[in-house]
């Protein structure tokens, strides 16, 4: 670092600008800001924490409250402290430095909150094999009071909505993927900024806003016509519902994908003698390949733990349906539910609560499955760089 | 494999936007032309419609003709697919395939066409192609490399092997220096030297020294005053541009006094 500090003192020449330095320009002052440390920060925090506790255990404020009422003492503190050390600006920016800190915790907690919980009530049934491989077939609520009077053993798993749920979400990626990926190739390579392009985007955008539980209505309504209404819940009834919720999502995600591959690149590939179609399948596509198959998994994980549709399209079944073409089926969401609300056994709630809880915990698993694939898909088929 | 271009009364429009005006000029097989002029004026717009890019902007057209060897290029039965496996380009910024290896982007005139090519013939034609392009000694050792690794000046040059593998019979290169330092830009003004045996070049610059340098004919384009088209004000030999222009325009530019 060079600094310069002797300057020679040359009167500030008026016209000629490389001559003249910064020193000698009027009216520049030197800052009132004075650095300072973190360390009043944690001595400060620290003060807060036994305020806290103070006020928790020894006053018996709530803990929420107890907390909150802290983080504005402290808030109050930091920017008093500050402001007498440091100045005005260095008050300020800690201030908001506490604030956005603050807003990063609110928005961890219930996260961690609800991981907490459903690793803490469900991780003793989820792993259980019996569990993973049973359905409900002939489980009735006799079976659970045995099991609670200790003189049998657990019975009745999720193997059927685990099965169920991979199924109609993966029959649901079939029907939205080719229809959202092909609306968004039309959109970003021939409808751009025409009438029938702002009009599909206007229509994507509404959709995105459909509550779920009209897409699975929807659905419903449309094999009733077809199938006649004692026929009509079947697995494929829910991958159409979800396919509703899920196409405005893999537009959008593919769209945005698709528009931020250069232009260089297309024209490029159309310099050479290459057809637009094809310029579009091997250049453009592959370019954009990690972030659309990315933007497909989360789409995934976005309708993977939906319920209402699939309670009003494809029913429930207790026992396992391989065939989505007929006959209700069973999705680890819809399974939760159904153990929450309608226990096997009313005077005995703990067992189907337990499966609940570890339908839960295995639906948590599968989203975040795939929220990992969607980064290693998205380092796997990314532009390679580097020598 | 070169051929002569014969522009007759071209006009360039983008929707009601009249860009370029009236061009008419021959341009010489198997030679070097540059086109020169202030931002704006419509020389890259031009250029482009040699090999009908411009048609990738939405709502440009032409009026006019363009003829390669007698064929106009906007003739109605002519797919713009064609002419630009005839007329190949190369633009201002490399611009490599960044999911391709290096041979994949020489390849990719070829590939992306599905044309069938065997593995001898492959590796024949990628040689060729970078010895073409002066990138061959450089890059021979790491052929299976991604593309978007080499330095600017060679992604230049692998974008000019891409372009002159398809075995085109005219190059058009958009401003291929203003993004390279000095070295590089005397390779790729030492390539286009060598090219013009093979080829018929077109050249858009900004750069006055490297018209003089590289070319044999000069086009100097110009605009009355912005929002009005640009137009050819004078097209004549490299020689007598830049010594003896017969036009006060031209002469107030290459000297520097305006523009």
């Amino acid at each position: 670092m060079s600094t310069p500090t002797q300057t020679p003192a040359s009167p500030p020449s008026g016209g000629d600008i490389h001559h003249s330095r910064l020193d000698d320009v009027s009216g520049i002052v030197p800052s009132q800001v004075h650095p300072a440390g973190r360390r009043p920060a944690l001595v400060i925090a620290g003060a807060s924490a036994v305020v806290a506790l103070v006020l928790w255990l020894g006053l018996g404020l709530h803990v929420a409250a107890a907390l909150l009422l802290s983080f504005v003492l402290y808030l109050g503190a930091i920017y008093v402290t500050y402001r007498r050390i440091g100045g005005a600006r260095v008050a300020v920016d800690h201030l908001v430095r506490s604030l956005v800190y603050f807003a990063f915790v609110c928005a961890v907690v219930p996260l961690a909150s609800v991981l907490w919980t459903v690793i803490g009530q469900g991780a003793g049934r989820a792993f259980d094999p019996d569990f993973l491989s049973q359905t409900m077939n002939g489980v009735t609520g006799l079976n659970d009071q045995q099991y609670a009077e200790g003189s049998a053993g657990f019975v009745g798993g999720a193997y059927h909505a685990i099965m169920g749920t991979l199924l109609i979400t993966g029959l649901a990626t079939l029907i939205s993927v080719p229809i959202g990926m092909f609306t968004a190739i039309y959109l970003v390579e021939y409808g751009a900024g025409g009438r029938l392009g702002r009009g599909i985007r206007f229509l994507v955008d509404v959709m995105t806003g459909i509550p779920s539980i009209v897409a699975g209505l929807f659905a419903f309504a449309l094999f009733t016509q077809i199938f006649g209404i004692r026929d009509a819940k079947m697995g494929l009834a829910g991958a159409v519902a979800l396919s509703v919720l899920m196409i405005p999502t893999v537009v959008r995600n593919s769209e945005e994908m698709l528009r931020i591959v250069p232009n260089e690149l297309r024209e490029a590939a159309l310099a050479l003698g290459v057809p637009k179609w094809r310029t579009i399948a091997k250049v453009v596509l592959p370019t954009a390949a990690s972030g659309l198959a990315s933007g497909v998994t989360l789409a995934i994980a976005r309708v993977i733990g939906e319920t209402a549709p699939l309670l009003v399209a494809i029913g429930y079944a207790r026992g396992l349906n391989w065939n989505p073409f007929d006959g209700p089926m069973n999705t680890l969401a819809v399974y939760a539910y159904f153990m929450f609300t309608k226990p096997l056994s009313p005077a005995v709630r703990e067992p189907s609560l337990e499966r609940a809880w570890a339908a839960a915990l295995l639906l948590v698993l599968l989203v975040i499955a795939l929220n990992l694939l969607a980064r290693l898909i998205a380092t796997l088929f990314a532009p390679k760089t580097g020598r | 494999m070169s051929k002569r271009i014969d522009v007759t009364d071209l006009d360039i429009f983008y929707g009601d936007f009249h860009a370029v005006k009236d061009v008419t000029m021959s341009i010489e097989p198997r030679s070097v032309t540059a086109f020169i002029g202030p931002s704006g004026c419509g020389k890259s717009t031009f250029l482009r419609t040699l090999n009908r890019m411009h048609e990738v902007i939405p709502g440009a057209r032409v009026e006019g003709e363009v003829a390669i060897d007698g064929q106009n290029l906007y003739a109605r039965n002519v797919d713009p697919v064609d002419v630009r496996r005839q007329v190949g380009m190369v633009f201002q910024r490399p611009n490599p395939f960044p999911t391709m290896s290096i041979k994949e982007n020489v390849l990719a005139g070829v590939r992306l066409n599905s044309k069938r090519i065997s593995g001898k013939a492959a590796d024949e034609l990628t040689e060729k192609a970078l010895r073409g392009a002066n990138l061959w000694n450089e890059v021979k050792d790491r052929l299976d490399k991604p593309g978007s690794g080499l330095s600017g000046g060679q992604q230049q040059r692998l974008c000019i092997a891409r372009a002159i593998a398809i075995q085109p019979e005219v190059i058009l290169m958009d401003e291929p220096c203003s993004a390279l330092d000095p070295i590089s830009t005397l390779a790729i003004e030492d390539l286009i030297n060598e090219l013009k045996v093979d080829y018929t070049v077109v050249i858009v610059t900004h750069n006055m020294q490297q018209a003089a340098r590289v070319s044999d004919k000069t086009g100097f384009f110009n605009l009355e005053a912005t929002g009005k088209p640009g137009e050819l004000v004078e097209y004549d030999t490299t020689q007598n541009i830049f010594n003896n222009p017969s036009q006060q325009a031209t002469e107030d530019y290459i000297s520097g006094r305006f523009g």
